[in-house]
């Protein structure tokens, strides 16, 4: 085989120029697969961070029946306090993959600056459990705060950015929240405003934050109840098998009517980021396909010339006693080396690339978010499966050509001109 | 006794719409060691008598011994192996691989066709570009040989395997009068030295006188045998 290479290699700098711009074609696909690939995963892994280390969390927990109804943000789909026990046992259960959760009450009510009144979609939560579920939350807090632990107390409200400059509304004004309650009723909670909070992609990117126990007085709940548990995951990448582990586990908990009493979502089911992330997954695929056709096509050109242009020393070598296997072997190693040194090359420059772009520290807005640091990295298996495909692709586009080589009859080759 | 044997071979070409009959009924029996010549005009069927004998094309007709094997039931594969094993080739443009140098041309038919060993490779290599005198360009590639010294590595390339036989059509066509006798006088060498058969077509009249036999083929057909006194 050494020797198999060494032929090959010598054939494709035979023609130094042709194989230089082949070479060159391959490389220049193997850069763009890597530089998009490196900016859109990264991009992607960017924003699902922000949006479940900020919102959503890995994963959310809600009565069943609950999502479908959830722009309504109904109160008579409330988890009660046996639910948050069984609950509480499952992610005891599962402490080694489950990070942190955080119980939440969701409600809509009248926010008025006793001038104007609006409505506004409000999260209570317990601070300390929603800061630990979801760590990033605190860094859209205009000014930031304190102690992230308890970024709202009791008696506070955090308003979204939208509201407070269309109510002109600052930190410290006095607010009054106005809720139905779930048996109709009406009541009401004076307010001050701590904090002003930016907005963010997606459902309840535009929500404000009260204290859970702030939501209890205003809603009139007395004793334990939520209508909302988000979940944050040790390792995300373990998403898949957790939501599967959960859902076997609640699907275990049931009514009297004999239906499950909970239902699970993904961060991925909740946000339409998850469809903008499928698109990039799609387009990364796209360039790929694009960079089979590159390789397809210009080393199946180039190996066709090879074979033409050597039909009378494929003669020689055939009559002097060389296996019509041997033959086919030659012709595809020059396709295979010329892959594989494009494929490294390319490789090399897409990293460096990479590289660059990281070193230049190029900002870029995303809708309402400004100034984000574009930061690329890529995975070793994506350079792995990448370099797979241009070789794979190399020897099979070299497979036609030297089939024809290895089967032309040397009588027939000898005669060629 | 006989290296090579033609039983009514004829062969025929489809020319289109038209069948030619390149060779008619040959009968031919070659022996063992001996130096032949074909001659003949073009069209004879010199090439198409060597390409038959040296399993590079298959009979219409009629059967082919060569070395005690009928050779024309051979498929692809077992004909490239026995060629490989029994037969070297000469050319007439040399057909010398041009990405090899000339060590690596004669070392080619031992790695690709053969498998020898790399300890072995070497002494059978330098041996017979010592034989054919051409040791000191042993390093330099094709292009940088002149006609006559790429004919001596092909006779040491053809020579390398050890056949018994070495087909030759036309090898000194592209060489001036003095380098192709030169190279006729060297195959003569190579066949005292290493006991091989060597077969040669040509239409010059002058080189055909150094075979030992001489065929005659015209329309196909062999028209006359003439033995060179020694």
């Amino acid at each position: 085989m050494k020797n198999i290479f060494k032929i090959a290699f010598r054939n494709l700098f035979r023609y130094k120029r042709r194989t230089l711009m082949t070479s060159l074609l391959i490389v220049f696909g193997v850069v763009l697969v890597i530089i998009f690939s490196g900016v859109s995963v990264s991009f992607k892994s960017m924003m699902i961070g922000s949006i479940t280390d900020s919102m959503l969390g890995h994963l959310q927990i809600h009565k069943r029946g609950y999502v479908s109804s959830i722009d309504n943000l109904p109160l008579h789909l409330n988890i009660d306090e046996k639910g948050i026990m069984q609950l509480g046992k499952i992610f005891e259960k599962h402490k080694d993959k489950i990070e942190a959760h955080s119980y939440r009450i969701k409600l809509g009510a009248m926010l008025s600056n006793f001038i104007e009144t609006t409505n506004i979609r409000l999260t209570a939560v317990q601070p300390q459990m929603e800061n630990a579920t979801c760590p990033r939350l605190t860094e859209r807090i205009i000014g930031g705060v304190a102690d992230p632990t308890k970024f709202v107390e009791r008696g506070k409200i955090i308003i979204p950015e939208n509201l407070a400059k269309g109510l002109k509304l600052k930190a410290g004004d006095e607010v009054v929240l106005v809720a139905n309650n779930k048996d109709g009723s009406v009541n009401g909670l004076s307010m001050t405003v701590s904090n002003v909070i930016e907005g963010l992609l997606g459902p309840s990117g535009r929500d404000g934050f009260i204290h859970i126990d702030d939501a209890k007085t205003l809603l009139r709940i007395y004793g334990n109840e939520i209508n909302e548990v988000a979940i944050r995951l040790k390792n995300p990448n373990q998403l898949d098998e957790v939501n599967e582990l959960l859902a076997g586990e609640l699907s275990q908990i049931k009514n009297r009517q004999n239906n499950p009493v909970f239902e699970l979502h993904t961060w991925a089911d909740l946000s339409p980021f998850a469809t903008i992330a499928t698109i990039v997954d799609l387009l990364i695929i796209t360039v790929k396909i694009v960079l089979i056709a590159i390789v397809l096509i210009s080393i199946l050109n180039v190996m066709m010339m090879s074979v033409y242009e050597r039909v009378s020393e494929i003669g020689t070598i055939s009559a002097i006693g060389t296996l019509p296997s041997k033959v086919l072997l030659l012709f595809m190693a020059e396709g295979f080396s010329l892959g594989i040194i494009s494929t490294i090359i390319g490789n090399i420059i897409g990293v460096l690339a990479l590289f660059v772009i990281n070193i230049l520290k190029i900002h870029f807005s995303f809708g309402r978010m400004k100034d984000i640091l574009l930061e690329t990295s890529i995975a070793p298996s994506e350079l792995i499966s990448v370099s797979l495909i241009v070789i794979i692709i190399a020897v099979f586009s070299s497979l036609q050509p030297a089939l024809k080589a290895s089967k032309m009859q040397p009588v027939d080759a000898l005669r060629h001109v | 006794m006989f290296l090579a044997r033609l039983r009514h071979v004829s062969k025929n070409y489809q020319m289109g719409e038209v069948s030619v009959q390149a060779l008619k009924d040959i009968e031919l029996e070659i022996e063992k060691q001996s130096f032949v010549s074909f001659i003949g005009p073009s069209g004879s069927g010199k090439t198409t008598l060597l390409n038959l004998i040296g399993c590079l094309d298959k009979p219409s007709s009629g059967e082919i011994f060569v070395n005690g094997t009928l050779v024309n039931t051979f498929s692809n594969k077992e004909a490239a192996r026995f060629r490989g094993q029994h037969i070297g080739f000469i050319f007439q443009n040399f057909n010398l691989l041009p990405v090899l140098t000339v060590y690596e041309n004669v070392e080619y038919p031992l790695i690709m066709v053969q498998n020898i060993p790399a300890v072995q490779r070497k002494d059978r290599i330098m041996h017979y570009l010592e034989a054919v005198g051409i040791v000191d360009q042993k390093d330099k590639y094709p292009s940088q040989l002149s006609g006559g010294q790429k004919q001596r590595v092909a006779v040491a390339r053809a020579l390398v395997t050890d056949p018994k036989l070495v087909l030759a059509d036309e090898p000194t066509a592209n060489l001036d009068h003095v380098s192709a006798f030169k190279i006729i006088e060297l195959m003569r060498q190579m066949q005292r030295d290493f006991k091989t058969t060597f077969i040669f077509s040509t239409h010059d009249p002058k080189i055909v006188k150094e075979a030992e036999i001489i065929y005659t083929l015209e329309d196909g057909k062999i028209v006359d045998k003439e033995v060179v006194a020694a």
